[in-house]
């Protein structure tokens, strides 16, 4: 039972994870039509300005401050790289969705290709305060520290991008673009700005879900493909959820984080069924769309 | 004289392929461009580059069919061209199959496969289509990773064992010059089969599915079934390009064979070339592969070393500069190679009939 309830924490961590991912796609898809593959880049990069922060901060401030900055770097690190791809690459080419997709593929490569270059392409460990290595009893039970880090970040963005969408003046008027976005433009709303937002807030939610992937699940390691591998899960989050859904996202991400959890450790120990928790996530995929087609909260239109 | 000018297409391309033919036999090299002595049987990795070239071309002229005629933006391909590198190679090695049986199992996995994910797949179509089909790469990907019953190798991979191979194959290296031409050929059937299936019927009702789907379905003509069988025959394409893959490099390893920056590389080929233009595709892949290979052997010269780290770091990662490449096609050259032919046509001679050239519109594949 123990061991369940161990399983059934870690993962929550890891839904909490896919969700800061998966929720930025699937607002960006859902106002601007376009499948964002540089989202992994900007889960790569969060991770990387995070690391830079915390190797060259550790040792004038200590660790915990300089884990603190470098999560803030994470943000900010996902934010601009977003903001700068919206501007000169997504910009340039509304009205071409096709194209916009291709050009975050494009994009993807070579700062990935570039991050190979300048980091070398094996992993780097990032310097972390002991407590984050450790685990907290509770009752019987021994959760590690950074499952709680991931979890905590996981609600605190839910709650503020549900406080954002619903009572900000912006907030309004992105949910209003993932309705229907020519008549928001119709009421003489500038939707372009919106665009920009957008992107910045995935950008954000991105990095910072890059950086916890590294902390929580990676042994404080980053590379320059972990964000593409975790992207794929991401999509496959969006599109159980519904393409353009929060909430969906939000529960379809518990739903795969708990499901690849389970099965990798009730099953996956067995020999050659090592890939089980992996399988097992598109496999539920294949089932939720033959159920429905538009994801579990997706609308009809 | 006009009617020359037609088929200068198919004249040019028919010129390219005896030079292409006769290529291994020119007892010369050009420096820079093609390195070391092409009739050299086994010295140069030049006639693999080229082999790499033509196999390449063959698959995305197959995925073109998909994504250019069709409008299906499959995000899979690399699932059925792992199938064909994988099975191939399982039977051959660990089964000691003959080659003929194992070519036919291969291509029998790779029907029942495409018949049955394409018919879930095509259950949903735009962006979820997308999704799903890069799913199931991703699934098989992590297949052959679990490596079950110690089959696939995991990931170390599993090498050809060349010991139940016709003599005339075996070994990349000593039979360099065989495997140039048997990837030459597959290029050619591939191309062939796109060009004769493009002008039939059932090619024109794939565009037809591409432009208008709705209306289709209004004529009578179900597109359910076209749209399965241009992804199964794109898909059976795919997979010989896998078993010609297994054959030049001789071994194949999930991370070069079967993940998605396999599907990443194909569709760029596809869009750097010009979608919807068949030639498009084969010119693409060609530069892209030429390209990928000549940046890696030039990053890897001694004088490389000398540079700034400026310049150095940059340049040394073919990643980058074709990422870079391709992101500049997509900002100014929209219909890419092919494109960039037909606007220089219609300057050099306005007077000629409307070039024919389909640009990508998967975009109202996309939009319904």
């Amino acid at each position: 039972m123990s061991a369940f309830l161990v399983i059934t924490f870690s993962g929550l961590a890891l839904g909490a994870i896919y969700f800061l991912a998966a929720s930025g796609l699937s607002l960006i898809y859902g106002l601007m039509d376009i499948l964002n593959f540089a989202h992994g880049l900007f889960m790569t990069l969060g991770a990387y300005a995070g690391y830079e922060v915390a190797v060259h901060l550790t040792s004038s401030l200590g660790a915990p401050a300089s884990l603190t900055l470098a999560i803030l770097a994470s943000i900010l690190g996902g934010a601009i790289a977003a903001g700068i791809t919206e501007v000169f690459l997504i910009r340039p080419l509304y009205g071409r969705p096709v194209s916009q997709i291709l050009v975050t593929i494009g994009l993807d490569l070579a700062v990935v290709g570039l991050l190979m270059g300048g980091f070398g392409s094996s992993s780097l460990q990032i310097p972390v305060p002991t407590w984050l290595l450790l685990a907290t009893h509770v009752g019987s039970l021994n959760l590690p520290n950074a499952s709680f880090l991931a979890l905590g970040a996981g609600v605190i963005v839910l709650l503020v991008l549900e406080w954002f969408l619903r009572r900000t003046r912006y907030g309004i008027i992105i949910r209003a673009g993932v309705e229907n976005r020519e008549m928001v433009s119709a009421l003489g709303i500038d939707v372009g700005r919106a665009f920009t937002l957008v992107f910045v807030i995935g950008g954000a939610m991105a990095g910072l879900a890059g950086l916890l992937y590294s902390l929580v699940f990676s042994g404080d390691l980053v590379s320059p493909a972990q964000g593409d591998s975790l992207l794929i899960f991401a999509f496959i989050v969006v599109v159980i959820g519904g393409l353009g859904s929060i909430r969906g996202s939000a529960v379809a991400a518990l739903i795969v984080g708990l499901l690849q959890d389970y099965t990798s450790f009730y099953i996956g120990g067995h020999q050659g069924w090592a890939e089980i928790g992996n399988l097992s996530v598109v496999l539920l995929l294949a089932v939720v769309l033959e159920w429905r087609p538009r994801g579990l909260f997706g609308s009809v239109a | 004289m006009k009617n020359v000018l037609k088929h200068r297409g198919a004249l040019a391309g028919c010129l390219a392929l005896l030079v292409f033919v006769f290529l291994p036999f020119a007892g010369f090299s050009i420096p820079w461009i093609l390195p070391g002595t092409l009739n050299v049987v086994n010295s140069s990795g030049t006639l693999i580059v080229l082999a790499l070239c033509f196999l390449f071309a063959g698959v995305a002229v197959g995925y073109d069919l998909m994504i250019g005629f069709t409008g299906l933006l499959s995000l899979g391909p690399v699932l059925y061209f792992a199938s064909g590198a994988y099975v191939f190679d399982i039977a051959i090695t660990r089964w000691s199959w003959p080659l003929v049986p194992a070519l036919g199992l291969t291509f029998a996995v790779a029907f029942v496969l495409a018949v049955l994910l394409g018919a879930i797949a095509l259950r949903v179509d735009g962006i979820a289509f997308a999704m799903v089909t890069l799913a199931f790469a991703q699934a098989f990907y992590f297949l052959i990773e679990n490596n079950p019953h110690n089959l696939t190798g995991g990931d170390t991979g599993l090498a050809l064992s060349d010991l139940r191979l016709p003599t005339f194959l075996s070994g990349a290296v000593s039979n360099t010059r065989n495997l140039y031409w048997v990837a030459l050929a597959f290029l050619v059937v591939a191309f062939l089969v796109v060009w004769l299936v493009t002008e039939s019927v059932t090619g024109h009702i794939f565009v037809a599915i591409r432009e208008n789907e709705r209306r289709l379905d209004v004529l009578g003509i179900k597109p359910f079934r076209f749209k399965l069988a241009s992804f199964v025959l794109s898909s059976l394409i795919a997979a010989g390009g896998g078993v010609i893959f297994i054959l030049v490099i001789g071994t194949a390893v999930p991370s070069t064979v079967a993940s998605t920056s396999v599907t990443i590389s194909i569709l760029i080929m596809v869009v750097l070339g010009g979608s919807g233009t068949r030639w498009g595709a084969v010119m693409g892949a060609m530069v892209y592969i030429y390209l990928q290979q000549y940046l890696l052997k030039v990053s890897g010269e001694p004088s490389f070393a000398t540079l700034p780290a400026v310049l150095r770091v940059p340049l040394s990662q073919p990643q980058f500069l074709l990422g870079a490449l391709f992101v500049l096609f997509v900002l100014f050259v929209p219909g890419g190679i092919a494109g960039l032919f037909a606007r220089f046509a219609a300057t050099r001679n306005p007077s000629l009939d409307k070039p024919r050239w389909r640009t990508l519109s998967v975009a109202k594949a996309l939009k319904k």
